[in-house]
């Protein structure tokens, strides 16, 4: 402890100690430049998005291309695991960026506090996958937290994202409350708040069989799949998706998600991995009820957004699955899928936020009827991303799921794969329901689309090339992922 | 030359060339037929050059893929896998022939799916890694689904979405077998190799019926046939004969090229419920076309009837039940599919498929009548005829080591010939029709599409050793395989003999 209170003194301090987080105060400074330039150049608004693209874009660049050897004595590191994250975390930031640019054209508010906002949440979810130390995970969720509290909550005319932004916040805070509770129990158990040092110290003193260890367990369990959506702590999830503006739901449902299951691996993997006989076959419950109340509840949707928001719910049950397994590679296989969720989960949602035009009405899955004909180039990428939340090869969703398949039944998970892959094929009915209203539904009478903006197709070839190539040469990516779970 | 990956992929690439071809249907068609032509003259040399003494795997390719699960894209075809290349390039030329003129609307988008169906059926009939097997047994279902929803029939929304869901039911199913086979054999998908392992019975039978969900779907097997009726039935011509020709033989292929050598003791212990199943298929279908009123339901069931014999030369595991077997899926897929042809091209005058709609067509269109009686014939199985040396060389090989079972499925033979002559008279003769009084003849395309499986019919009919040679030594490979695995060499002995 006493070598990190050199800190407070500049002529001790040791610079060199900052260069793991140079990126993240990088991204810091962005965020700060957005606001002021926000604030005193109000006319070069437009230079925003593209600003925010660009800045993020050199952040994800740079720290892919740092490797700093990981000190766990650090409260932060920057671990190949940290990297695979804040990858796919800054990629969501960049997708969400340049198709809010369309949103923006349609809804007229807040341009500058959006990105600002949503990149001093990417400094948190930076945070939260470098973190090694229980406090600054805490501060990590928290600061990814708040800005998205804010942002969910921005069009404050509009009723249901008031409501939304007032129930994200009322059960953030009381999951950050079970994490924090949890936490402090393992601190007291333990004596140490870092993760390596904690697990040693379990191991050492064989602590694995403390009802209060498992109680703390239990506690962190709950906060994490609170802050995953996981069954049965995925309340909030359909109102606060469905209620938050369509850009900030693409983004909430993988970035911050994906920085949720960093944690959720880190934690369970280093601190946890003794009791992996509790948590495993819990977390495998967790995942199969997850998937089935996702993909069940999507069946019966009317609304398009609605439908995203449960098959969200659902695709969390997948990746789940992942670290339940509580191996390596099972951990690696959530990892991918994720990244994968990534390109195709934000690419449905940029042809959710074309569609709708930025109007709730317009969010209906009726929408999509003859898109086909009025728009082939749409109902295409739609129908790409489609098979693949569904999971029909080539896509990278099958790949994705292919591989948390192997590593769940590799962990002896036999049962929870066959239901795994029986409600893969019930969410093949809502996700075809879309390709059917837009390929075998004659169109109806609606007003025209307006033409799409430059930053949206960008994302959406984006993430049409991401899934394709995933689907086809995932072989890089599984690479990546099982490298960056080596110790 | 990869001459496999060109099979597969030549089609492919020819239909996403045809995305930046002009929007006119002359066009479009035209290439269409032009890549699929070259795609049937791509599979000549693997006609002429394979190696028919052999059961090893031939035109092999093989190249990492996904090193970091070991799955390989390996390709390699034997003497069961060869025909059904053939079947599959003939049959896609058909279908573009027959699409001609009936596929007005969105005919770009309808041969784009066409022919990247036909690469990842090809690719299907080549993959020898299962993982790669898995994607293009799962590829091929997003154009087959657009082709029976866009292009179907009136109920087709719902049909097209029973058969994705159907399918993709089985098939995930079979993708955890196909997972649980990888760890227990050593994490590989090398078909080769999983098949020469030793695992534990309890996981062979729970990997048998995970494949069989697959598989059964797809041949289709009683009682998880429902889909077929009506996906034929609403599907455009073009699809009914691409389902009834190729793609309901892939179950049972996949049942020989997975199942038997891969989990032979499972195989032997659930003989039994296989043959019921089979048997049920044979007489139950024939029984349902009995009561048909729509001409392709009628023929879909049939369908039903004639899979059921596939599955039960299959399982009768010996030589001439398995020749008999493959010989019958090819038989099938042609008469079948000539069937669908026909009434396609019937349908396209009179836009109804109701039977009692029909009668006399044989004063209107002649020369159809005379197909369609070859068509028929073969199809009830008469000597001389393609569909005989099927069903005798099955029923032959299931009365040596299943005679119960022989017997009952044989009732199906006598039903067989019943509906469908039975149709053949409601249809030509009897009174003239309504609809049929002013019905034009068969033009030159019609004739030049259903004439090469006249000729097929007679020619397997007369010469089956044409086919049977491909066959012959791959498959008592396999039947000795079955059973020396299952420790019962000596039955393997006997089914040896030659071919009458």
């Amino acid at each position: 402890m006493n070598e990190r209170l050199l800190v407070l003194n500049p002529a001790a301090f040791n610079w060199s100690m900052i260069t793991p987080v140079l990126p993240e105060l990088i991204l810091l400074a962005i965020g700060v430049a957005l606001v002021l330039l926000d604030l005193f150049a109000p006319r070069q608004r437009q230079m925003l998005p593209w600003m925010t693209v660009l800045g993020v874009s050199a952040v994800l660049l740079m720290n892919g291309a740092m490797s700093v050897p990981p000190d766990t004595s650090f409260m932060l590191v920057n671990d190949t695991y940290a990297t695979f994250f804040s990858t796919l975390c800054l990629g969501s930031v960049i997708l969400a960026a340049l198709m809010r640019e369309s949103y923006t054209s349609l809804v007229q508010s807040h341009q500058g506090e959006f990105y600002s906002l949503l990149v001093f949440s990417a400094v948190g979810m930076m945070v939260m996958v470098a973190s090694v130390d229980l406090i600054t995970i805490y501060l990590g969720l928290e600061l990814m937290a708040l800005p998205i509290y804010v942002l969910t909550g921005m069009h404050k005319k509009e009723k249901r994202t008031s409501e939304a932004a007032a129930k994200y916040f009322l059960m953030g805070v009381f999951a950050s409350a079970l994490l924090l509770f949890g936490m402090s129990l393992v601190f007291g158990l333990t004596g140490s708040s870092n993760l390596p040092a904690i697990g040693a110290y379990i191991k050492n003193h064989g602590l694995a069989a403390n009802p209060a260890l498992v109680a703390a367990l239990a506690l962190m369990v709950a906060g994490l799949c609170f802050k995953v959506a996981v069954v049965p702590f995925h309340m909030w999830t359909p109102d606060v998706y469905d209620g938050a503006p369509s850009v900030l739901t693409a983004f909430m449902s993988v970035g911050p998600k994906a920085a949720g299951f960093a944690i959720f691996g880190r934690i369970m993997l280093e601190i946890f991995p003794d009791l992996q006989a509790n948590w495993g076959p819990v977390l495998v419950l967790l995942a199969v009820l997850t998937m089935a109340v996702g993909n069940i509840v999507a069946l019966v949707q009317s609304s398009l957004k609605r439908m995203l928001a449960y098959s969200a719910i659902a695709h969390a049950g997948y990746a789940l699955l992942g670290i339940a397994a509580g191996t390596a590679s099972g951990m690696a296989a959530a990892m991918s899928y994720l990244f994968i969720y990534l390109f195709m989960n934000m690419g449905a949602f940029a042809i959710l936020i074309i569609f709708s035009q930025g109007q709730e009405a317009r969010e209906s899955i009726d929408c999509c009827k003859g898109m086909a004909a009025r728009n082939p180039l749409l109902a295409l990428c739609m129908l790409i991303f489609m098979f693949s939340l569904t999971g029909i090869p080539p896509t990278g969703g099958f790949t994705g799921k292919f591989y948390l398949f192997q590593s769940a039944l590799a962990a002896g998970y036999t049962g929870a794969v066959i239901a795994a892959v029986l409600l893969s094929a019930v969410s093949a009915f809502f996700y075809l329901r879309i390709i059917r209203l837009m390929y075998m539904s004659s169109p109806e009478e609606q007003p025209a689309i307006i033409a799409p903006t430059a930053g949206i197709m960008v994302a959406l070839g984006i993430a049409v090339a991401g899934t394709l190539f995933l689907g086809i040469t995932p072989g890089v990516l599984f690479d990546w992922a099982q490298r960056a779970m080596l110790p | 030359m990869p001459l496999l990956s060109v099979l597969i992929f030549f089609p492919v690439l020819g239909g996403i060339s045809l995305l930046f071809v002009e929007r006119k249907i002359e066009t479009v068609r035209l290439v269409a037929l032009v890549v699929s032509l070259f795609e049937l003259v791509f599979t000549l040399p693997i006609f002429f050059l394979f190696d028919k003494g052999t059961h090893l795997m031939q035109f092999r390719e093989q190249h990492d893929w996904i090193t970091a699960l070991n799955i390989n894209y390996a390709l390699g075809i034997d003497g069961i896998s060869v025909l059904f290349i053939l079947l599959t390039a003939l049959i896609t030329v058909l279908c573009v022939l027959v699409s001609w003129e009936s596929i007005q609307d969105k005919a770009k988008e309808f041969y784009i799916s066409l022919l990247v169906l036909e690469g990842a059926m090809m690719g299907v009939f080549c993959a020898l890694d299962f993982f790669l097997f898995y994607v293009f047994w799962e590829a091929m279902l997003i154009p087959m689904f657009l082709i029976i929803g866009v292009w179907g029939g009136p109920n087709r929304l719902y049909a097209t979405i029973k058969f994705f869901l159907y399918t993709l039911g089985g098939s995930l199913l079979m993708l955890v077998g196909i997972i649980l086979l990888y760890l227990a054999g050593g994490r590989t998908f090398d078909v080769l190799a999983l098949a020469g392992q030793a695992y534990p019975f309890k996981l062979q039978l729970l990997v048998f019926w995970l494949f069989f969900a697959a598989f059964a779907v797809k041949v289709p097997m009683w009682p998880v046939h429902t889909w077929l009726p009506d996906a034929h039935t609403e599907a455009p011509t073009a699809g009914s004969v691409i389902l009834a020709g190729v793609l309901i033989k892939m179950g049972a292929y996949g049942f020989l090229r997975f199942s038997l050598p891969i989990l032979p003791q499972a195989t032997m212990a659930m003989l039994t419920p296989m043959l019921v199943l089979s048997v049920i298929a044979i007489v139950y279908g024939a029984l349902i076309c009995l009561a048909q009123t729509d001409l392709k339901r009628l023929i879909a069931y049939s369908s039903v009837s004639h899979m059921g014999f596939v599955t039960l030369g299959l399982f009768a595991l010996n030589q001439q039940g398995l020749e008999g077997s493959i010989l019958q899926m090819i038989n099938h897929g042609l008469v079948t599919g000539a069937l669908f042809l026909a009434i396609g091209i019937v349908y396209e005058r009179t836009h109804t498929r109701e039977i009692a709609a029909y009668g006399g067509l044989a004063t209107t269109m002649p020369v159809f009548a005379g197909f369609f009686m070859v068509f028929t014939l073969a199809a009830v199985g008469l000597p001389g005829t393609n569909g005989f040396i099927g069903e005798w060389l099955i029923l032959l090989g299931a009365f040596r080591s299943q005679p119960v079972y022989a017997v009952i499925a044989a009732t199906g033979l006598i039903l067989g010939a019943w509906y469908m002559l039975w149709l053949y008279q409601r249809i030509f003769f009897n009174a003239v029709g309504e609809k049929v009084q002013s019905l034009s003849p068969l033009n030159t395309r019609e004739i030049v599409t259903l004439a090469p499986l006249v000729l097929l019919i007679f020619w397997i009919g007369i010469y089956p050793d044409a086919l049977l040679d491909f066959l012959r030594v791959s498959v008592g490979h396999l039947v000795e395989q079955v059973h020396g695995a299952a420790g019962l060499a000596a039955a393997g002995t006997t089914s040896l003999m030659p071919i009458p």
